[in-house]
């Protein structure tokens, strides 16, 4: 399945040049939801990439288009939603927009799984553990009776559940929260995959078990060499298991950067109110420091920054130019520290209307296929 | 009935008018247990086994714990949405548990709860202000006119506008709605909340909303806070002082700071290390905990944290073995019991009763193993074989009493009492802090703010 997947596809031609060292390369991915009032815009033109073996963070609020990404590269949005044509989406070198489903059921199979977060709605109540787990073995390698079975128990002793033997004809109600999520990445890990996709993993286990999960999964990627793309709105699960952050709001990615330096020098000002909010970083203070208001649900293309009206630093501008992604690595930052921000206040070497001017031509030049696309979906 | 008016009335409960400091609530011995509903052999579940403690007035206590501690059900029960199995809540000289007619009515205008999940707690087909208002109406408060102006002064004072009281709940985000159930909760003007997981539910921006409004609120009101909650550094930042519950046992209790620099007992030392720091830069010394805890239908004998303790005390005469063999022997006794627990079908009982195969059969391969590799000395080796035979008999009871029995220490047969282990009054329960044995903390990895 991985010779298949790596194989030069006639469509993955067009692409941009950028894309071949990464394993996967997401390029202005535009994925909207159309309703009988409005188009949701649920991801509006981000873009990132993850090499192998790399665990990349994608984190925010809920509704900043988080999951519906994870769902996109999946190819699981299904209608009302759809991909606008614009998007492009690169593993291993071939391009996934617009594969059809058989063709996407073998990319699902043989390159890239996923992880949701409620192991419960994952997992068939009505089947063994063992049976879901030999399906997948069946479907993506075509083990089938005592074979798949073996196999089975030894993928469950490869997560770490004890008596394998025992528990891989039990069914999921049977299995504890933790146990699940176990179980659930062990199904995923029977497609021998590149990429795993973990949305949310241990948002709904306790800290302990969450403890035990993501050590399990940095063995694996160990192990198999596995990329990771994991997203959470926990910034301390971003801090110990990622080697670069996403931070998204509202559809767009605001801030891209290594981990240690988005954490010691956060540039946007929504990072900067994200990571101000946790609790324990402000230990001592009275009074937690806020941002106001709610996160916008995205229904038009950007004509501004989505973020300026919660925005402590917002000025005139931010509310007529879309800001776009700026290098801000800091000059105390490692040479060739990967860091972007989107917000007008960069390039700080610039006056504020140097800024300006520079977003908007950058705003032009790129932004002006995105806004076309969106009128011909409709 | 006497009708309570806007101007508060005397409730009838003296204690609930200590000063600042003293015991609002004096918890103990409680238990709440919930029957299994079968008719018999049944174990109850025992969601708060005998817990002690004070609430002082004016002070917000913290309660946190993994989901199934039962930190709710004591939360419940603190405000009689549950019915206490025994032990008593004292407030001044009369006992909440007991409490009935007008006193109980009393005790429910005076403690208050708001809920998890404000997506479930506010009935959707009623507007804003019906919400708010029901508890004023169904404690026959004051006059309608008045009724309406106590919500209008409500909403406004949970940061909400006027305007919002005719509209209803699905209109609002769940940062407003968490703002209403505040409000419905401080309309009788209760002196205790329990505030039960009420910003889990929200993103990290719109919880510190929350807990500010919280905090202004105690503030404004001089109110007493129940905080129950499973994100620690939640906790950490609004409560004066922490309970630690595990397994409807309370193991550590003390004052904020001190339970964070320095943790004593195992478990609150376990939990704290599995909090991922928002720091990349952090050294990660992590006591990964194995396996789940146990049911609260069947505690363990001893301590209740003894089936995952990672400092747990060897027994007298066993120190020699070596630490893989000591937790395969603990890895051992935790699968015999989680078969143990097992549901067995029908089928399966019937090919045990016949003596065919069964899943259950196959103990010989996690005894291959665990031990298979390793050099067990005849003290162990005895009780390992023992207990082997006795689970591939389908008696995993009878094997897990044999290893208790003979590989067993004080961590297994005795419930640990509480120990003072500061000058600030804290309090933690485990036998390590007796003087013959090492303290948890000279035994584990170093955890906490001050290290």
């Amino acid at each position: 399945m991985a010779a298949d997947s790596s194989r030069p596809d006639a469509d993955a031609g067009t692409a941009t040049e950028a894309a071949d060292d990464r394993l996967l390369e997401v390029e202005n991915l535009q994925t909207v939801f159309h309703t009988e009032r409005e188009t949701i815009r649920a991801v509006d033109g981000i873009s990132f990439g993850i090499a192998e073996g790399e665990t990349l963070g994608l984190v925010g609020e809920s509704g900043s288009g988080k999951s519906v990404t994870a769902r996109s590269i999946m190819g699981l949005v299904d209608s009302p939603g759809e991909l606008l044509p614009d998007s492009s989406i690169r593993f291993d070198g071939r391009e996934l927009t617009g594969l059809s489903e058989k063709q996407y059921e073998r990319v699902r199979g043989g390159g890239v799984a996923m992880v949701f977060q409620d192991p419960l709605s994952t997992l068939n109540p009505v089947y063994t553990v063992g049976n879901q787990i030999e399906e997948a073995l069946s479907l993506h390698r075509g083990l089938s009776g005592m074979d798949a079975t073996e196999k089975a128990i030894e993928l469950l002793e490869d997560v770490g559940i004890p008596d394998a033997a025992r528990r891989v004809s039990e069914y999921p109600h049977e299995f504890s929260g933790g146990m699940r999520q176990r179980a659930v990445i062990a199904m995923a890990l029977a497609c021998d995959p590149d990429l795993l996709i973990c949305d949310e993993p241990t948002t709904a286990l306790d800290v302990t078990i969450q403890a035990q999960i993501l050590e399990l999964l940095a063995e694996l990627q160990e192990e198999h060499g596995l990329a990771i793309l994991f997203i959470t709105h926990d910034m301390g699960v971003i801090a110990e298991v990622c080697d670069r952050v996403a931070v998204m709001y509202a559809g767009e990615v605001v801030e891209q950067a290594p981990v240690v330096e988005l954490f010691e020098n956060p540039r946007h000002p929504y990072t900067r109110g994200l990571l101000r909010s946790i609790p324990s970083t402000q230990r001592g203070a009275d009074r937690l420091e806020t941002i106001e208001g709610e996160v916008p649900t995205p229904n038009a293309p950007a004509t501004d920054c989505r973020f300026a009206p919660r925005c402590p630093e917002a000025f005139d501008a931010c509310r007529e130019v879309h800001p776009e992604p700026v290098p801000v690595a800091a000059e105390t930052a490692d040479e060739g520290a990967d860091h972007s921000a989107a917000c007008l206040l960069y390039p700080e070497n610039e006056t504020r209307g140097q800024a300006v001017e520079r977003h908007t031509s950058e705003g032009e030049t790129t932004g002006a296929g995105a806004a076309d696309s969106g009128g011909d979906a409709r | 009935m006497s009708r309570p008016g806007p101007e508060r009335e005397a409730t009838g409960l003296a204690g609930l008018d200590c000063a600042p400091g003293e015991a609002l609530l004096s918890v103990r011995d409680l238990r709440t247990y919930y029957d299994s509903g079968e008719l018999i052999g049944g174990q109850p579940v025992k969601a708060v086994d005998g817990v002690s403690f004070d609430v002082r007035k004016g002070e917000t206590l913290g309660i946190v714990g993994e989901s199934g501690c039962g930190k709710t059900t004591l939360g419940r029960t603190l405000v009689r949405l549950e019915a206490a199995t025994g032990g008593e809540v004292r407030v001044g000289d009369d006992d909440v548990t007991q409490l009935s007619g007008e006193d109980l009515q009393a005790w429910r205008r005076n403690a208050q709860v708001v809920f998890q999940d404000p997506e479930s707690s506010l009935n959707d087909r009623m507007t804003v202000g019906e919400i708010v208002r029901e508890p004023l109406d169904v404690h026959d408060w004051g006059t309608p006119a008045e009724r309406r102006a106590r919500v209008r002064s409500l909403l406004e004072k949970v940061g909400l506008q006027e305007e919002h009281y005719y509209r209803y709940p699905h209109q609002f985000s769940g940062g407003q709605r968490q703002r209403v159930g505040i409000a419905r909760a401080l309309a009788l003007e209760p002196e205790f909340v329990v505030l039960d997981e009420p910003v889990s539910a929200l993103d990290v921006s719109v919880q510190a909303q929350i807990l500010n409004l919280l905090m202004d609120l105690q503030e404004e009101l001089g109110l007493t806070y129940l905080f129950i909650a499973h994100d620690l550094s939640v906790v950490e930042h609004i409560c004066d002082r922490v309970a630690v519950m595990y397994l409807g046992n309370v193991m550590e209790l003390g004052p904020t700071e001190e339970l964070f620099d320095d943790p004593a007992n195992p478990y609150t030392r376990a939990l704290l290390s599995a909090v991922p720091e928002p720091d990349p830069t952090a050294e990660i010394d992590r006591m990964t905990l194995r396996g789940t805890p146990p049911s609260p239908r069947d505690p363990p004998t001893g301590c209740p944290f003894s089936t995952r303790c990672p400092v747990k005390i060897r027994p007298d005469g066993f120190e020699a073995v070596d630490d893989e063999t000591w937790e395969a022997i603990e890895v051992f006794r935790e699968t015999l019991r989680a078969r143990g627990r097992a549901e067995r079908s029908l089928s399966e009982r019937a090919r045990e009763f016949l003596g065919f195969e069964t899943r259950f059969a196959t103990v010989d391969e996690v005894v291959d193993e665990l031990f298979a590799d390793r050099e067990l000395p005849g003290s162990v080796r005895e009780p390992v074989e023992r207990a082997s035979d006795l689970a591939r008999d389908g008696d995993e009871d009878a094997a897990l009493e044999h290893l208790r029995a003979e590989l067993g220490s004080v961590c297994d047969h005795e419930q640990p009492t509480a120990h003072g282990v500061d000058a600030t009054g804290r309090e933690s329960r485990c036998h390590r802090h007796d003087d013959e044995y090492d303290e948890p903390a000279a035994v584990g990895p170093s955890v906490g703010d001050a290290e």
